[in-house]
């Protein structure tokens, strides 16, 4: 055990600050779920990819620079304790890349990944339906082969960034008679397919970000098939690990959140306002938690390293740090008091508001990616072993 | 950078597991409640020879001269077995300490196996585990340690049967420990209580995955249910995220050279904060998912309820060491 950062590993932390520093946006952009913050948020990916730091975990010849995973964690904290905006190209560089590496064509993997790197393609991700929630093998959206192109019709929902995405990763039914987790495809399909419509849906802070997806004999190229056909509830889950675990939720974004709350209270015992005790109570607990996730990351990584895979273990880490980022945002909702209730805007609102809105958004991680209750499942059931039934 | 054990330090750990589960099954503990010494027989001279007593000696002492990060998943293997013995007390912080201070002959008898050494800490609070049947007490007093070989005792009853507790009522010979630092050994006794907490936390959650897997309820396993299964996933949790924070702040410890003293109070105070946590869920979900039988004095499930409800308190609660990680936070 050596919990000390090796030199190199420093110089790596350094070159890291120094770059965010010098190079993150002035000004906060704003919200990358209006037609105006996407582009903005687009643009900061390119800058982050002609510095080389957008997909650093990357091999370089994809615009990345072979970072190792202790480096990669690093960089996570250093980019969200710079305080640079969030990553537009989130759903794509975590969800999607690692099913890419592992099962894309050279062909694909030379087409999109460079473009994923560079901000210009932007990814949203199609699974859930109207029908087919929790419940994911309940997809009913069809894709009939019909020559060289599959023709889609159903529906897709609740597709973050689905509104401005270039790109939407789906999992469509290609074969009608198969049932349930057979007869899947995962499909990559271009958001100007002709016979697709997005409609944005008005989340809970009130912003397009959600899309429907209506495909009406929509024409997808058969090329577009990530793995093989049929085995798309496969392609899928190998990489479902990846969207529960730490490339979607790294320590760091944590860390970064309490380091804030922290000085939250700071600030308010400064303008000389009372802190209850079970306020500071609260912010040290979710502190602790904080580095808690952190250290749990790094025990991971450690065995990730020596070839371990990381299994069913990563709904563990998916109901920690969504449940600890809506611990970190209704604490400093609470130490705020009357003020938490402010939004961006209001003239009286703390930090423009952002605890707040981190709050909004805090509030549907214990749903995406699998809700909490499911993970709890899969917790009993391939961690501890409980029977199913 | 690397977050993880040697081969060698799982082996260790292996083995002592193995003689725990040998020498100091259910029965033993329980018939430690009623013989002279509350001790389980043979325990302590197989621990001797195991070297598990000498862990933190120097090796120029006829110790082992590794550090904590060795010792601190043995500490969970004893908090997982159940040891009654003063275990934790002796060898995290009285071993350590008489080294420091050159007390070669109590630490020679200590490593030995030939005495058993207990703690009277401040931050342990009036009760000291096993006072009457040690053979010597490390005692903070006056900003620094003692080691105190004739001591009165008032026997206090615990709710654990396995920790018999005494209050000192007078010291009447002792031998200065000057070199051994009272801060230090407060931190070593919360971390390694943290570290039995733990082991206490997965043997509570490995005895309830065991039995609601084979109590049939409306014609199925009550482990079918998903108001069970999530009692359990959350003391999985628990666990899983309090064990790295005990495991980093044995490095603390163990590296004084890499930080302050505050950052290893810090480090402490969160692991067992996070410990304390997960070892009170584990006995709050246990019992419940147990119902009935969990609640009777025949059913094993009673001996890690009652060590988890002492040790979750002992050296510093959650909230009391979350105070003093506020402190180091500056808030």
């Amino acid at each position: 055990m050596d919990l000390e950062l090796s030199p190199r590993h420093l110089e790596f932390r350094d070159e890291c600050r120094s770059w965010l520093a010098a190079n993150k946006p002035a000004r906060p952009l704003r919200s990358m779920d209006t037609a105006a913050g996407f582009e903005e948020h687009r643009e900061w990916e390119r800058v982050l990819f002609d510095g080389g730091w957008s997909v650093p975990g990357w091999p370089a010849s994809y615009g990345g620079r072979d970072c190792d995973l202790i480096e990669w964690l690093i960089y996570e904290e250093e980019y969200w304790l710079s305080g640079a905006p969030g990553r537009v190209s989130a759903n794509g560089v975590s969800l999607l890349a690692p099913t890419i590496f592992n099962f894309g064509t050279q062909a694909q993997q030379d087409h999109f990944l460079p473009k994923m790197a560079s901000g210009e393609h932007i990814w949203a991700q199609g699974w859930s339906e109207p029908g087919a929630g929790s419940d994911l093998a309940a997809i009913a959206t069809r894709a009939i082969r019909d020559g060289d192109h599959y023709v889609l019709n159903g529906q897709k929902t609740w597709c973050s960034r689905g509104a401005f995405a270039d790109w939407i990763f789906c999992i469509v039914r290609t074969d009608p008679e198969a049932e349930r987790h057979a007869g899947l495809t995962y499909l990559l399909v271009p958001a100007d397919a002709p016979g697709l419509e997005r409609r944005p849906i008005g989340r809970l802070d009130g912003e397009p970000g959600f899309a429907e997806l209506f495909f009406d004999d929509c024409r997808v190229r058969v090329d577009n098939v990530l793995g093989e056909e049929g085995q798309g509830w496969a392609v899928a889950m190998a990489a479902a690990g990846s969207e529960r675990g730490l490339n979607l939720r790294s320590p760091g974004r944590f860390m970064a959140a309490a380091e804030r709350l922290t000085e939250l209270v700071r600030t308010l015992r400064a303008e000389q306002r009372e802190i209850d005790p079970r306020r500071r109570d609260e912010v040290t607990d979710a502190w602790i938690r904080a580095q808690a996730y952190r250290w749990q990351t790094y025990a991971t990584a450690a065995r990730l390293m020596d070839g371990a895979e990381l299994g069913s273990e990563a709904s563990l880490m998916k109901v920690f740090w969504s449940e600890l980022d809506l611990e970190l945002h209704a604490t400093a909702l609470r130490l705020l008091g009357d003020r938490g209730e402010l939004a961006a805007g209001a003239p009286d609102a703390v930090d423009g508001g952002r605890w707040l809105d981190g709050y909004v958004f805090a509030l549907s991680g214990p749903i995406y990616a699998g809700t909490n209750e499911i993970q709890r499942n899969i917790i009993a059931e391939r961690v501890l072993g409980l029977p199913r039934r | 950078m690397r977050f993880s054990f040697t081969e060698e330090q799982d082996m260790f750990r292996d083995t002592v597991r193995d003689l725990l589960a040998d020498v100091c099954p259910p029965d033993a503990v329980r018939a430690g409640w009623d013989n002279d010494d509350g001790r389980v027989p043979g325990l302590w001279p197989a621990l001797a020879e195991m070297g598990m007593l000498s862990i933190l000696a120097p090796e120029e002492d006829g110790g082992l001269g590794m550090d904590e990060v060795d010792l601190v998943r043995l500490l969970e293997e004893t908090g997982y077995a159940g040891v009654p013995d003063p275990i934790m007390e002796h060898v995290a912080v009285a071993v350590p300490a008489l080294a420091e201070a050159g007390a070669s002959g109590h630490l020679a008898a200590a490593i030995a196996g030939e005495t058993t050494c207990t703690i009277a800490l401040t931050g342990g609070g009036d009760y000291v585990v096993d006072a009457e049947g040690a053979d010597l007490v490390v005692v903070e007093r006056d900003g620094g340690l003692v080691a105190a070989t004739e001591y009165r005792v008032e026997p206090q009853a615990s709710i654990d049967r396995s920790r018999r507790l005494g209050k000192l009522v007078a010291v009447d010979s002792v031998d200065p420990l000057s070199g051994a630092d009272p801060i230090l050994a407060n931190d070593r006794a919360a971390l390694g209580t943290a570290a039995q907490c733990i082991g206490v936390a997965r043997r509570l959650l490995d005895s309830t995955v065991d039995y609601v897997s084979e109590r049939r309820q409306f014609g199925k396993p009550v482990g079918t249910y998903q108001a069970v299964k999530h009692h359990l996933a959350d003391v999985r949790l628990g666990i899983e995220f309090a064990a790295p924070l005990v495991h980093r702040a044995a490095w603390s410890v163990a590296h004084p050279e890499s930080h302050d003293v505050t950052t290893r109070a810090r480090d402490v105070s969160m692991a067992k904060a996070m410990a304390a946590d997960a070892v009170d869920r584990a006995c709050r979900a246990g019992l419940q998912c147990h119902g009935a039988i969990g609640y009777t004095d025949e059913y094993d499930l009673q001996l890690w309820l009652k060590r988890g409800w002492a040790l979750a308190a002992a050296h510093g609660d959650a909230p009391s060491h979350r105070d003093r990680v506020a402190d180091a936070l500056g808030i």
